[in-house]
């Protein structure tokens, strides 16, 4: 998972892609991973501590983080 | 302990209208149904199941009867059939004091199995055959005559019987509603009625003893009741007056609409439906002031159904999946579609979670399992992130469901009603395969 | 004009701040609102969208809260306010949006309980003034309207042009018009605007003439305490006036007492006036509450908004005679300049 470089996020989940204009709002968990793979954490690093906090099953968490790669990809905010 | 988890999710933000509104979204947790938890319920016997409150349909009943009975001296409540077939709802009713309205021959059998003596039973519908003339006679059901073809059966079928037929004409007429519902019973304003009802007391071969009239389903306007009920009022006077009959009852039929908003409508129902109130103040407003001598008010006689039953049913269900749609929009595919929710095709029914989230939601396309493109139960709900295995409760469904449910790429689901002490009881049982399969027949070369 | 200084402070909320090229009333109201002298005013806004302008008016509004949609019902909007009423210390409500009125006038008692005061028309009022009731409406109070009937198939279209004559004005159950000339045409539009608007159609003769308008406020016991009437110099494609000018005419001032006194109107209304070349007028329309040039009777000496917001809050209002005739108003575009994150705010959290 690689966001654009030029996409900023906000403490309070918003993020902005000054490249189209668009807005977009994320959930705490959302925010908080986002948050992370742009301080460049590894994402086999980031799973394996929502694990550890998280009240989530490993296929489950595996299928969740597919979804939200897709919605990024959706949304134009990958590299 | 760890922190509980909601899936990560982005939602683009636009300049339209929000679907998260500060401390509060979306549709509140219900947890609970008269009292009996939700993931018991789902525990004992299963999901879907459709779950009747007795008490809602006590509380109804005795509703409809005080809104009509404390504006005028003799009401009478026919329940519906069509509307739930299940005998514990229909017996509930009768124990209140319903007597029964049936559309079939089926349903007159159903009726008279469920105790209710013939004369309380009141007999629709375009469909009468021969056979079920004479049954009716024979239990003494009033038979509200549909047209024409009827009525000429039926002298032929009372000729040969010692008792006279009791008979009620249909009459549709001009309410004010568009599209006038024309195709049942005889039109008042172009004389066929008028007709008819020389035709019946002339021979004397049949009893007249009231007139109909149903002049829609989800009505939302009283004043047509209102027109509808001094249009018959003046036909009885007529009768009285010309052919010396005096009826014995006005049905003005049912068609009072429940509080669940139809599609495309702008409004929910809670908001814009008049209350039973209104509709008995606008019918019985009619009647009072219609002429009758006093001391010689006809019964009103209502058929009423889906205002008696549709909130007192819900249907649990649960999610199988979550998709994203190539569009990028959520899916959700729940484990009952439009096999056990066929109101869903005209409702867009209250559906909430049973248990709580986060105020986070997310519009999602609720999908029913079926392998049909038409098995869609909303295009767009704002529901809380729900994740396989969770459940959701669809609220007020008691009316047309559970008669016009389908065995279609699945069976029928348990079925139970909650007492008026928080007793479970199952009424009607997950069907089986061999249930299905019992009155097929191989023949031999296929065996 | 100059404000006394001390003035007491008042929270009040507004709806309709969609001030785009269909305007809403919302900040022409506030802006009336700002120069009452009685007040010195916090104005709440109440938005539907995330990009209605007067969100981003920051000088006239000083907060916005995002309501739910009208279709969600009153109970939804019931806990919105609740939660505003949480905030902000509201002391009256102005709604200037027609699709929200029946759940604002629905709520009146509620908002009352929670301390918030309105003045509205009653549920009777504004269904009675609805475009599909204004035939029965004009007989029943002895205005004239233009004669009319309900369509609901295409069939009784050559009925309709043989009661009423050509041309023929077909309008949609919620917006849009159509003049026909012929029954082919009358067909066509019936089509058109039954598949746009459902049915029925309202058939109406046409009436030929000057198009003024009336802002007016009735007290609710059939006095209108205010009504300036205005002429419609240019209008937009829309039909919508982008620039006006007071009128003087004591004909068009006793209509609309006349209609306050039939109606026992109370708040905010806009008659739509046709006048014949033979000075004859007729109501054409009746919206519900203020219209969005409403500003212009404040600028002639009439403001209509702030004798609303004393009528609310109980206050005595004395018939208000004399404006400035020929006071005129013309509209204008303008770019108003914000950031991503105040669209961020407004848009996610539904406040700003």
């Amino acid at each position: 998972m690689k966001l654009k470089k030029n996409i900023a996020t906000s403490e309070s989940g918003f993020i902005f892609n000054p490249a189209t204009g668009d807005s977009f709002s994320a959930n705490p968990l959302a925010a908080d991973i986002l948050a992370r793979a742009k301080d460049g954490l590894d994402p086999v690093a980031i799973k394996a501590d929502i694990l550890e906090r998280y009240d989530v099953a490993p296929g489950q968490l595996e299928k969740d983080w597919d979804d939200l790669l897709a919605q990024l990809r959706e949304f134009n905010l990958l590299d | 302990m760890k922190l509980p988890y909601e899936r990560p999710t982005l939602r683009k933000l636009t300049a339209g209208a929000l679907n998260k509104f500060g401390p509060r979204a979306g549709a509140r947790a219900v947890t609970a149904l008269d009292g009996v938890a939700v993931d018991e319920l789902v525990a004992r016997f299963g999901s879907p199941l459709f779950v009747l409150s007795e008490r809602q349909l006590r509380r109804s009943y005795q509703a409809a009867v005080r809104a009509f009975g404390t504006r005028y001296p003799q009401v009478q409540l026919a329940w519906s059939y069509k509307t739930n077939y299940l005998n514990a709802v229909c017996r509930t009713f009768h124990q209140e004091g319903a007597w029964a309205e049936v559309v079939s021959g089926m349903e007159l059998e159903k009726a008279l199995l469920n105790g209710v003596p013939g004369p309380h039973i009141l007999f629709n519908g375009p469909g009468k055959r021969r056979a079920d003339l004479e049954r009716a006679c024979a239990v003494d059901a009033v038979i509200h005559l549909d047209h024409a073809d009827e009525l000429h059966l039926l002298l032929d079928v009372a000729a040969g019987r010692p008792q006279r037929p009791r008979v009620a004409l249909r009459v549709n007429l001009d309410a004010g509603i568009v599209p006038q519902w024309d195709r049942f019973g005889f039109n008042l304003e172009n004389g066929e009625a008028w007709q008819a009802l020389g035709r019946i007391v002339a021979p004397g071969r049949l009893e007249l003893v009231g007139l109909h009239c149903h002049i829609g389903t989800y009505i939302l306007q009283t004043a047509a009741y209102a027109t509808a009920a001094a249009k018959l009022a003046a036909l009885a006077l007529r009768c009285e007056r010309e052919l010396n009959t005096s009826i014995q009852y006005l049905d003005l039929g049912g068609g009072f609409p429940s509080t669940n908003t139809l599609k495309g409508a702008y409004l929910p129902a809670s908001d814009t439906v008049p209350s039973l109130d209104e509709y008995a103040e606008a019918i019985t407003g009619a009647l009072l002031g219609a002429g009758f001598r006093s001391g010689e008010l006809p019964v009103l006689v209502l058929e009423a159904g889906r205002a008696l039953v549709d909130d007192a049913g819900s249907l649990i269900g649960t999610v199988l999946a979550n998709k994203r749609l190539a569009d990028g929009r959520r899916a959700t595919i729940l484990d009952f579609g439009v096999n056990l929710l066929f109101t869903s095709f005209w409702y867009d029914h209250h559906i909430s979670p049973t248990r709580e989230f986060s105020n986070q939601t997310e519009p999602t396309v609720l999908y029913g399992p079926l392998c049909m493109n038409i098995d869609m139960l909303r295009e767009s709900i704002a529901l809380p992130l729900l994740a396989p295995g969770h459940h959701v409760l669809v609220h007020k469904v008691g009316a047309y469901n559970l008669s016009q449910w389908q065995q279609f790429i699945n069976l029928r689901p348990n079925v139970v009603l909650i007492d008026q002490t928080a007793q479970v009881h199952l009424i009607r049982a997950a069907e089986t395969l061999e249930y299905l399969q019992q009155l097929e027949q191989v023949p031999a070369h296929l065996r | 004009m100059p404000l006394p200084a001390a003035r007491p402070r008042l929270t009040v909320a507004v709806t309709g701040l969609n001030a785009t090229d269909s305007p809403g009333p919302g900040v022409a109201v506030i802006r009336a609102l700002r120069e009452s002298p009685d007040f010195d005013l916090r104005i709440i806004g109440l938005s539907y969208e995330a990009l209605e302008p007067g969100i981003y008016l920051r000088e006239l509004v000083d907060r916005t809260y995002q309501l739910p949609y009208p279709s969600a019902g009153t109970a939804a909007l019931l806990e919105r306010l609740r939660y505003v009423r949480e905030q902000e210390d509201v002391a009256v409500l102005i709604p200037n949006f027609d699709a929200e009125l029946y759940n604002f006038i629905k709520l009146a008692p509620e908002l009352r309980a929670l301390g918030i005061q309105t003045f509205l028309p009653t549920l009777a009022q504004l269904e009675a003034r609805d475009k599909l009731n204004l035939p029965a409406f004009g007989a029943a109070h002895g205005l004239r309207v233009p004669p009319g009937r309900l369509l609901h198939a295409v069939a009784e279209v050559a009925g309709a042009a043989e009661a009423l004559g050509w041309p023929l004005v077909l309008k949609g159950r919620y917006y849009d018009a159509a003049v026909v000339h012929s029954l082919a045409q009358a067909e066509q539009a019936f089509l058109r605007l039954s598949g746009l608007w459902g049915v029925p159609l309202i058939a109406q003769q046409y009436v030929a003439g000057q198009e003024i308008n009336i802002a007016g406020l009735g007290d609710g016991h059939g006095r209108a305490l205010s009504a300036v009437p205005m002429r419609k110099l240019t209008i937009t494609d829309k039909g919508k006036a982008w620039a006006g000018i007071t009128l003087e005419d004591e004909a068009l001032l006793a209509l609309a007492r006349r209609f306050a006194e039939a109606t026992r109107w109370r708040g905010g209304f806009e008659l739509e006036i046709m006048r014949t070349p033979g000075d004859e007028l007729f109501i054409m329309e009746i919206n519900p509450r203020f219209p969005a040039w409403i500003y212009l009777t404040a600028a002639a000496g009439q403001n209509q908004p702030a004798a609303l917001l004393r009528l609310a809050l109980g206050l005595p209002v004395p018939l208000m005679d004399g404006y400035a005739v020929g006071k005129m108003f013309v509209r204008y575009a303008w770019d108003l300049i914000t950031d991503h994150t105040q669209f961020q705010q407004a848009a996610a959290l539904g406040e700003l």
